[in-house]
């Protein structure tokens, strides 16, 4: 095919009706079915199961098959739950324990990385991918090491510093910390690359005509950076909402594979309490109600965010 | 490295023959930037590289303190000792097969997709892109008893296909392409293509796919990596050990008591090193993929 032809030429020059019209109607229905893959994916593996959870919700269903219809009663026990109760205040600890210190990091080494000159950055923008490139489980045995009681380092470190040895696992807060920074290595360079770009878009003068009114780093951060990036923090703050309600590997591989996560329910999430519910105690209408649950704190959540955006909006 | 911290002057700061733009002196990089950025680096390699020094040891590396930060020699001797505990090479080879198909699909599927979206028109198109942009707000995983369901109705449990068909394109994948082919391709080269009547699937194979299969080739990376790590649903549908993928044997590994720590770390080790492979090859084409699909102001 020549795709040597002058478009500009051409332009303004009804096509040539060449084709016939067999080809014609073709071409009509073509793009629907190159886009037609996903959305039946989508149906099958995505849409109907979201629907059908709310289905199930109503019903006492076991994997079998049998169910009862119960109504709402689902609803009402998890109401009275105390371990639903747990699993949500675990939940959002860990979400904010991970969710703040991570974009905050990112934040700052992608101020950092896009200063001009800097060398090896090629290296330290890949240093900073190869977490997002290990998986979970292989490295939630090192994590799990590195904050072990008796040998892990960090309490020789702790040690060296006076401080006792901690036994992260055993308690809510410590076990919130441990998977929060396994969730904070994982993606704060992934992050750190996301805001770099967008920075790499700000023309580098405005942060030299600052420099040269005498504005110093921070005040520059304050008043150039932020505002610049606000599209993608609002991005990375939505989809670490999402990934942060949906977090299950790291507490149930922190914890040697126990769907409670410790004795005391010390870090289970609302993720391992509906696959405790649906695949631990097979009930899959009590599993389902709370994937309701988590649906309806997703849609507060995107509200709330959605508020607080196009309010940061108005004041930028 | 320079350590001059001198503040910065109203006066143009002298120009350096060499450099070829001019340099404000401001913008000259600090040491504690590179302290910063060192220290940032070091906490990402250093998990993966003690992974692979206890691999190389035995747990009695895991246990000493201070740490241990040369590897050993025993890491093939455990490597067999892992092949021999679980059927380690069957699993890889299954991650293996998952994760190609998925790359292979996602490559494909969404850039065809991405081409429609970005370039052609037709009733719908933006009704169904909000869809498209919708569906990864609402995290799958809150379906995943139904989900569940429907494998077992297709009776898809305990296979590959399981893993394979819901993943082989995504709404991700179809956006991203979006943003490259509207970025590269100009609409009168393909209207050029039109006159000369090329139909829309000629188009696409032969003009739009080809300028953006870096874009695809990295989007098939990410698609293989995360297929490659994906833990909940493998864990959920993979029942027996024949079928299980390397991530669900590393945890059946390390969750068996009498398995030794060393042991546990050579697996996950092993788990990481085609991604490492990977990574060492690709990773300056992740890094600017991901880049260059971020959003831009």
């Amino acid at each position: 095919m020549s795709a040597t032809l002058t478009p500009g030429s051409l332009r303004g020059v009804k096509p040539a009706t060449a084709t016939r019209p067999v080809e014609k109607r073709w071409e009509r229905v073509a793009p629907y079915g190159y886009v037609a893959p996903f959305y039946v994916l989508f149906l099958v593996f995505g849409l109907f199961p979201l629907l059908f959870t709310f289905y199930v919700s109503l019903f006492d269903w076991n994997p079998i098959g049998d169910k009862t219809f119960v109504g709402l009663a689902n609803f009402q026990q998890l109401a009275g739950d105390p371990r639903f109760w747990n699993a949500l205040r675990n939940t959002f600890s860990i979400w904010i324990i991970s969710t703040v210190p991570q974009l905050l990091i990112a934040l700052i080494l992608a101020q950092v990385l896009n200063s001009a000159y800097l060398r090896l950055a090629n290296f330290y923008r890949m240093a900073m991918l190869l977490p997002y490139i290990t998986s979970v489980a292989a490295t939630a045995i090192v994590f799990a090491q590195l904050f072990n009681r008796d040998y892990g380092l960090l309490n020789w470190f702790l040690g060296l510093l006076g401080i006792g040895h901690i036994d992260f696992m055993s308690t809510a807060l410590g076990s919130h910390l441990l998977i929060s920074v396994m969730v904070i290595w994982r993606w704060f360079g992934y992050n750190t690359l996301l805001y770099l770009a967008s920075l790499q878009a700000v023309p580098r003068d405005l942060y030299e005509a600052a420099a040269m009114d005498g504005a110093g780093p921070v005040k520059q951060f304050i008043n150039i950076t932020l505002p610049s990036l606000r599209p993608v923090i609002v991005f990375t703050v939505i989809m670490s909402t999402i990934g942060g309600l949906q977090i299950f590997t790291e507490p149930l591989l922190l914890s040697n594979g126990t769907l409670t996560c410790g004795t005391a329910r010390q870090c289970q999430t609302l993720s391992l309490f509906l696959f405790e519910q649906g695949f631990g105690s097979f009930k899959f209408g009590y599993g389902s109600a709370v994937g309701v649950a988590l649906f309806a704190i997703i849609v507060v959540v995107a509200f709330i965010n959605f508020l607080l955006s196009s309010r940061l909006g108005k004041k930028a | 490295m320079t350590t001059t911290t001198d503040p910065p002057r109203r006066t143009a700061a002298p120009q350096r023959a060499s450099r070829p733009r001019r340099q404000p002196r401001i913008a000259r990089v600090r040491w504690y930037t590179y302290l910063l950025l060192t220290l940032a680096a070091l906490a990402c390699i250093f998990p993966v590289y003690w992974m692979f020094v206890v691999s190389s040891v035995g747990s009695a590396a895991a246990t000493q303190l201070p740490p241990r930060v040369i590897p050993g020699g025993n890491f093939l001797g455990l490597l067999k000792l892992v092949f021999e505990t679980v059927p380690f090479l069957r699993s890889l080879f299954n991650s293996f097969v998952v994760a190609a198909l998925i790359a292979v699909g996602q490559a494909f599927l969404c850039s065809l997709a991405g081409y429609a979206f970005a370039k052609m028109t037709f009733r719908g198109r933006d009704a169904l892109f909000l869809v498209l942009v919708l569906t990864m707000t609402v995290p799958a995983q809150l379906a995943i008893i139904p989900q569940y369901m429907i494998m077992s109705r297709l009776g898809w449990v305990d296979t590959l296909q399981a893993l394979v068909v819901p993943g082989l394109v995504s709404a991700f994948g179809i956006f991203w392409m979006r943003q490259h082919i509207s970025a590269t391709i100009s609409d009168e080269l393909l209207q050029a293509a039109r006159m000369d009547g090329a139909n829309s699937w000629q188009i696409f194979a032969r003009i739009a796919f080809p300028v953006v299969r870096p874009a695809a080739a990295v989007l098939g990376l990410l698609g293989f990596v995360n297929a490659w790590n994906d833990f909940l649903w493998p864990f959920i549908v993979l029942k027996s050990p024949d079928m299980y993928t390397a991530q669900i044997a590393i945890k059946a590994l390390q969750s068996n008591i009498s398995v030794d720590l060393g042991l546990a770390m050579a697996g996950s080790f092993l788990v990481t090193v085609p991604l490492l492979v990977l990574f060492a090859f690709f990773g300056k084409q992740m890094v600017s993929g991901i880049m260059d699909g971020a959003f831009k102001g």
